[in-house]
């Protein structure tokens, strides 16, 4: 007898479920949980003020990484005022519960999305709740990983279940190769812009495709990291041999993944999603927002769309304008999107024997992880950055957003590696523009919006 | 949780479509590791002309005379989308806001209104149009939104409908399967041990 055709999503899903509710939602068990100091506080607290205990702490993991100092030499004193209130309680209630603890100065801190798959924690088909809508990045790994709110993650840890209702399915396939030069991150953009930041409404994505299959396990952590800003769930990739390749010796991954259950996480022949979107990969281009919503994006070497007012008036951009060329103030390379090894080592190769702008106000490159920071800097990256005029930090999640304390110069414009170009997502005024670390790499050398294709050549 | 059943309220329109949560409240409003204290930086880029002397912009929707009291607020399509701060909405929680009726809603915010007692109506445009600065009555027992006698109906999936209804403590009903729970994380140490079997176990 051959079972119906499921999709992987379904596959983990089934494999996950405890038992259906009266009122026709589904108990779901979780895996892993992950915390971080801006939002998991508030959870731990309250749960511990509920009186509840956390079910299994073995399996419940913090780490410091949203409003820690990123300036090296750190303590516990954050730029954001009062800041150092949610390092000091996350660690008290982190150690109160017995969960494993990241702490601002531990060898594996890092960003929660960069270190997960750092240390192996999360895995191919299982499933992975943190109170950050980044947790999409890990579904790269094959995992069913989504970001919940501080609520959920309080009712994850107590339960070891969450209530769902299904979702719905969609796959998003990319056929054939990327044109040199373009990257996971134009990949997204490239879909937001066409499909808008409502396009994946909910849904659980499966991305899949030669561009999808060919990509590293980074590149695929990038694409799949922008999938809450498609307004889906969450983002899935087939694990496969480079998944297992990427996975084996690290810290919290089994010591070996056999073939027999391991291999079945796939998406079977015949399956059929409630939507199917289709791409040719080599139509993309490097890819730039021009507005406020991260379905304002753009080839850079097109013009302007027409959008809503209000985003041309606050990123002072009128429709028909060509964006190669516009001045900018600042560039930041960081954030769960494009601050791992790979992405740091794409940008200090357009950097190397260059300089940035003598108008640049500002440059940044914050790495993802303590790790990533060790590896670049034992690579002599951070040499290059250096002397290509950018700042080296340590680990965090920095100015992806403005949180009260370190900002860009007032009035500037930013290019960023980075994945929301919100209204004062990174501080009052200020313009941002998201790209691949290459743009803003190219971007930070010319002053101006520049094409890496340029300078690669 | 406060039950939601009925609501009579104005509707205050902000029809932007993907109102973030970063514009709900920016992360320099989170100030605390608490749930409260957030309502007066509801909004906060938007509301106020000056953000940090606190001087109200008069054409902010929420700043009308109109919109003193108001329960439910209007918004475009992909509302809530972004970051994953339940203090979004805590923020429209604490400043009043009991329902929020909208084109569509980014699944994370959509959750997150569902815990904590705020009703999100999905409607389509053109309806939502229509129901700006009017007196709504919702109701969620029929599920309908009517304003001027004018009904419009919209659907919720059944378990969150219950929960809102009767003010539901999803831990505490969820710990009522602890039993099932536990016999089925039994069985699953047998099946798939590694993922029992971290450093830390």
């Amino acid at each position: 007898m051959t079972q119906r055709p499921k999709t992987l999503f379904e596959k983990i899903w089934d494999a996950h479920h405890v038992a259906q509710t009266a009122g026709g939602a589904h108990l779901i068990a979780i895996d892993r949980v992950f915390l971080h100091e801006r939002t998991g506080a508030s959870a731990l607290k309250s749960l511990a003020a509920s009186g509840r205990p956390v079910r299994d702490p073995a399996r419940v993991f913090a780490v410091m990484d949203h409003i820690v100092d990123t300036r090296i030499g750190r303590g516990d004193d954050t730029l954001m005022p009062g800041g150092s209130a949610f390092i000091t309680e996350t660690r008290a209630a982190a150690q109160a519960a017995g969960i494993t603890l990241f702490d601002v100065n531990d060898p594996d801190q890092g960003i929660t999305h960069v270190i997960s798959p750092e240390l192996g924690i999360v895995l191919p088909g299982a499933t992975l709740v943190a109170p950050d809508s980044h947790t999409c990045t890990q579904g790269a790994l094959g995992a069913f990983a989504w970001g919940i709110g501080s609520s959920e993650a309080e009712h994850a840890m107590a339960t070891g279940v969450l209530r769902l209702d299904r979702p719905k399915t969609m796959r998003v396939t990319f056929n054939g190769t990327l044109a040199s030069a373009v990257t996971p991150k134009d990949m997204a953009l490239h879909l937001l812009a066409t499909y808008g930041a409502g396009g994946g409404a909910g849904h659980v994505v499966e991305f899949a495709g030669e561009a999808v299959t060919a990509l590293d396990i980074e590149g695929r952590m990038t694409l799949c990291n922008m999938a809450t800003e498609f307004s889906a769930m969450t983002a899935i990739i087939a694990p496969d041999a480079k998944t297992y390749a990427y996975l084996a010796g690290r810290r919290h991954a089994p010591a070996s993944f056999d073939a027999s259950y391991w291999s079945k996480l796939t998406t079977d022949d015949g399956a059929t999603f409630d939507r199917e979107i289709v791409i040719d990969a080599a139509t993309i281009a490097p890819m730039v927002s021009w507005g406020t919503s991260p379905e304002h994006s753009m080839a850079v070497t097109g013009s302007v769309p027409k959008g809503p007012d209000r985003a041309h008036a606050y990123i002072g951009l009128e429709a028909g304008q060509t964006l190669l060329g516009t001045p900018i103030d600042a560039a930041f390379i960081g954030s769960c999107t494009n601050a791992r090894l790979s992405d740091l080592r794409r940008a200090a190769d357009l950097l190397r024997g260059r300089h940035i702008a003598p108008t640049m106000r500002k440059a940044l490159v914050v790495p993802g992880s303590s790790a990533v920071k060790r590896a670049a800097e034992a690579e002599g990256l951070d040499k290059v950055f250096t002397a290509a005029g950018f700042e080296w930090r340590a680990s965090g999640c920095s100015l992806c957003f403005y949180a009260g304390g370190e900002s860009f110069p007032e009035g500037s414009r930013t290019i960023s590696s980075t994945n929301r170009n919100f209204e004062g997502r990174q501080g009052p005024g200020i313009r941002t523009h998201i790209a691949s670390p290459e743009t803003v790499a190219a971007s930070a050398i010319a002053g101006a919006i520049a094409d890496p294709r340029e300078l690669a050549r | 949780m406060t039950p939601f059943t009925s609501l009579n309220s104005v509707a205050v329109p902000l029809l932007r479509d993907n109102v973030d949560t970063d514009a709900i409240i920016p992360s320099r409003e989170m100030k605390s590791t608490g749930r409260t204290g957030l309502a007066d930086g509801l909004f906060a880029p938007w509301r106020y002309l000056d953000a940090v002397a606190r001087v109200p912009d008069p054409a902010f929707p929420l700043n009308q005379p109109e919109a003193q009291g108001a329960q439910i607020l209007l918004g475009g399509a992909n509302f809530g989308c972004g970051s994953s701060r339940e203090h979004a909405v805590w923020a429209l929680a604490e400043y009043g806001i009991r329902c929020v009726i909208a084109e569509s809603f980014a699944p994370i915010f959509r959750g997150n209104c569902i815990r904590n007692g705020i009703l999100p109506v999905t409607l389509d445009r053109a309806a939502i149009d229509g129901l700006g600065w009017q007196k709504l009555v919702v109701d969620l027992t029929t599920q309908t939104v009517t304003a001027d006698g004018k009904s419009h109906a919209f659907t919720i999936e059944e378990e969150p409908r219950q929960m809102l209804l009767e003010g539901l403590d999803a831990i505490a009903l969820t710990l009522k399967s602890l039993p099932e729970i536990d016999a089925w994380t039994q069985a699953d140490r047998a099946r798939r041990p590694w993922i029992y079997a971290g450093k830390a176990a």
